[in-house]
């Protein structure tokens, strides 16, 4: 017999009900605990308790080996005034143009063309473009470096075309370095970008361009009304996405430069690593990764928050 | 909803008091009772038949990784599981890079290995003293003679207090197999079109480099992207004009001296003008150290300075092509040569194993091993007068040797504090590259230096 879901229970039973985590459906149950217990322990152990245990380091001093000595937020005092801990960030900064914003905009780009045209071979571009997002970092780390080098085939190829004058050691020059490892960034970003626009872009009915041209829309404007509010949902998870990668960039540059030339290339997260495992300065580094994170968990949530009223 | 509510302060309230409870373990804490439980051990104490200590696995953890390194290490290991083949080592090798970051951990955690490779300077054995992860060599070194082999001013590299303070004097850390200098080789061939002899003072040194530069040959192979490089450069030109008890003083962290004295100073301007000149390969700080020494090898640059870890590699490519001399003697009269011991052998005390792990190093150290070391192309720390050698191996030998008896080693840089690595690889960079002025970076070091040294 189905009971409508409204009827009121007599209240003893609503009493002994409850011990035994029966309530009504929807209300909180106990037993709801058990369920959730698995992903707690797992996020618990593997990430609040690192993340609690770095806090508490943070506000030491400690070498990593011997007794630590309290150092309040000197720490984070530190990350702020210290020119080699405050450069890395505005390092960072430079490379969420290169990791975000170059790619957001070139794939769009592309993906407004590739979606719209009727070309052969659209499968095989969108291959290579993507292939970047598959291989090991590492590995295009190294891959660059060779490019890059002094004697290599970058350089080489320009001084094939007259531009000598242009030839540089790319990661020793103290302006270069920095783009150069942007560069890279945008190469890798921008597959990604442009996949996750041209999925986008498969959803708008065909019919809003029909009605857009017939209404005397160019291209432009076709873009601008049409294609880009459709893919602002995919455009913010694909700020989100370099965002962060730009801010905990560390492979590129620990492999291509190690933070060189001088400190040109310094970035958070090699700092974290250059601070803990290399100087013996586990408290600072640790007080930087907390700023860092909290620092990322700021932008996701802007950049979502931003996302969100602009759909409405 | 009164039931939920008080569930979820219950929540919180568990979760600050582990809050609190983290919060009052401060990190490091709770190793501190273990370390001393081992007391002072007697030479008597120490058992030195590994042919007596049963069944045992002996983890070691090294960095010889490379040719000539390798070959000795697996030579030596074979023979010592032959002759006591109850011992079975079970090797761990890394890279210097990689084995510097890991052994931090692993010193400090309850696993630790039985042998290790710790870098002798500050930052790493300084450190490791301080917070007794290491075992004091002295019962050893009485028992198995090492003080009467090894001289005392090669000890004193491995040489700390028990609080790590003082470095070069206290107890016995670690034993080295090798010693290193990092001296200037050069392709003879290429001396010989210029018509010109190896130099012995930094004027000869400059009169070459502007030939060499004049001829369109690269005169110096160099290559900064590894940043290190820049600390065995910049020394090459220091030795040259400031005096060994200054640059000791320097490298060892020991107060007295000054960065920013005059004989500083003009050697900072010298490496400044010869970057100006073109003495350098062009566009050093993107060219990584092996690509460096890898072009030498292959013909392009008429020097390289460079450490006597390169001895097997680059007898194998050049043959009879390089030569080796100690640094050209400038304004300091002396032909100082920075340099030292290789990264030497220690026993961390968190190990299970410290008495075989003692004769494991005693036994890659001994007369016989110093002769393995020497065959497979490198520089024994000691006996390298009895080793037959000839060609590049020979005349390294002779340096080495030149360099004990006339007390021309100085230490490594770096050495100096905690933190100088990174100091004074960042401010040769900029130096290098023209972003500081020598002045300012000589600033810089002296900054740092007075700030440990008071």
């Amino acid at each position: 017999m189905a009971v409508p879901r409204t009827t009121p229970r007599p209240p003893a039973e609503q009493a002994s009900a409850r011990p035994g985590g029966r309530g009504r459906p929807g209300e909180p149950r106990r037993v709801a605990y058990l369920y959730i217990l698995p992903a707690v322990t797992v996020f618990a152990l593997f990430v609040l308790y690192p993340l609690i245990r770095s806090g508490v380091f943070s506000l030491y001093d400690w070498d990593g080996l011997g007794t630590a000595e309290w150092a309040g937020l000197a720490n984070y005092q530190a990350v702020f005034t210290e020119p080699a801990l405050r450069g890395a960030f505005v390092h960072a900064l430079v490379l969420i143009v290169f990791y975000a914003i170059i790619p957001v905009t070139l794939g769009l780009m592309l993906a407004a063309t590739m979606s719209r045209a009727r070309m052969a071979g659209l499968g095989f571009f969108r291959v290579v473009l993507f292939l970047p997002q598959v291989i090991p970092m590492v590995v295009v780390a190294v891959a660059w470096r060779q490019i890059y080098e002094p004697q290599g085939p970058l350089n080489s190829a320009l001084r094939a075309v007259g531009l000598d004058a242009l030839a540089r050691p790319w990661l020793g020059d103290y302006t270069a370095a920095l783009p150069s490892v942007g560069l890279v960034g945008t190469w890798i970003g921008t597959g990604l970008c442009l996949i996750l626009f041209l999925a986008g872009m498969a959803k708008i009915p065909r019919e809003l361009y029909e009605a857009a041209r017939l209404d005397g829309a160019g291209r432009l404007r076709e873009f601008t009304a049409i294609t880009l509010p459709s893919v602002r949902g995919e455009l913010s998870v694909a700020l989100t996405l370099t965002v962060i990668a730009a801010l905990k960039t560390f492979d590129l540059v620990y492999v291509m430069t190690s933070g060189g030339p001088g400190r040109q290339t310094t970035v958070p997260s090699y700092e974290v690593y250059n601070n803990a495992f290399l100087i013996g300065r586990v408290g600072t580094a640790t007080a930087l990764a907390i700023v860092l994170t909290v620092v990322v968990f700021l932008v996701t949530v802007v950049i979502n928050r931003v996302g969100e009223k602009a759909q409405r | 909803m009164k039931h939920y509510l008080s569930g979820r302060r219950r929540w919180s309230a568990a979760a600050a008091a582990a809050i609190l409870f983290l919060a009052a373990c401060a990190p490091g804490g709770g190793s501190d009772d273990d370390d001393g439980s081992d007391g002072e051990q007697q030479a008597s104490d120490v058992q030195t038949d590994p042919a007596e200590m049963g069944e045992i696995t002996l983890t070691v953890w090294d960095q010889e990784v490379r040719g000539g390194q390798a070959a000795q290490i697996e030579q030596l290991n074979a023979a010592f599981e032959k002759e006591y083949p109850n011992i079975t080592i079970d090797r761990v090798s890394r890279s210097t890079d990689d084995l510097r970051t890991t052994l931090r951990l692993a010193l400090s955690g309850d696993d630790a290995p039985d042998v290790v490779q710790a870098n002798n300077g500050r930052p790493e054995m300084g450190q490791y003293v301080a917070s007794d992860l290491l075992v004091p060599l002295d019962p050893y070194a009485e028992a198995y003679g090492w003080t009467d082999r090894f001289p005392a001013s090669i000890r004193a590299l491995a040489s700390y207090s028990d609080d790590g303070s003082v470095y070069g004097e206290g107890q016995l850390y670690g034993l080295p197999q090798m010693g290193e200098i990092v001296g200037l080789f050069y392709s003879k061939s290429k001396l010989d079109e210029l018509g010109m002899q190896p130099p012995e003072t930094t004027e000869e040194l400059e009169a070459i480099l502007a030939a060499a530069r004049d001829a369109g040959e690269t005169p110096i192979q160099f290559g900064n992207s590894e940043p290190w490089a820049g600390i065995h450069e910049f020394g090459f030109v220091q030795n040259q004009f400031v005096d060994a008890e200054t640059i000791r003083d320097l490298g060892f962290g020991r107060p007295g001296s000054s960065w920013t004295s005059d004989d500083n100073v003009t050697a900072a301007e010298t490496i400044v003008s010869w970057v100006e000149a073109g003495y350098f390969t062009e566009g050093f700080n993107g060219i990584d150290y092996d690509t460096a020494w890898q072009n030498f090898a292959q013909g392009d640059g008429v020097f390289f300075p460079g450490g006597t870890w390169l001895v097997a590699d680059l007898t194998e490519t050049m043959g009879d092509d390089v030569g080796f001399v100690l640094t050209p003697a400038g304004a300091s009269g002396e032909n100082l040569v920075t340099g030292g011991i290789s990264i030497p052998w220690a026993i961390p005390a968190n190990g299970q194993n410290h008495d075989a792990a003692a004769a494991y190093i005693n036994f890659i150290t001994s007369a016989d091993a110093m002769a393995t070391v020497a065959e497979t192309g490198n520089l024994p720390v000691v006996d390298s007068a009895d080793q037959p050698a000839e060609g590049l191996q020979a005349e390294v030998f002779e340096a080495w040797a030149e360099a004990g008896e006339r007390d021309l080693l100085v230490p490594y840089l770096d050495y100096a504090t905690e933190t100088f690595y990174d100091t004074i690889t960042a401010a040769i960079q900029d130096l290098l590259s023209g972003q500081a002025d020598p002045q300012q970076f000589l600033e810089t070091l002296e900054a740092e230096y007075t700030a440990a040294t008071g």
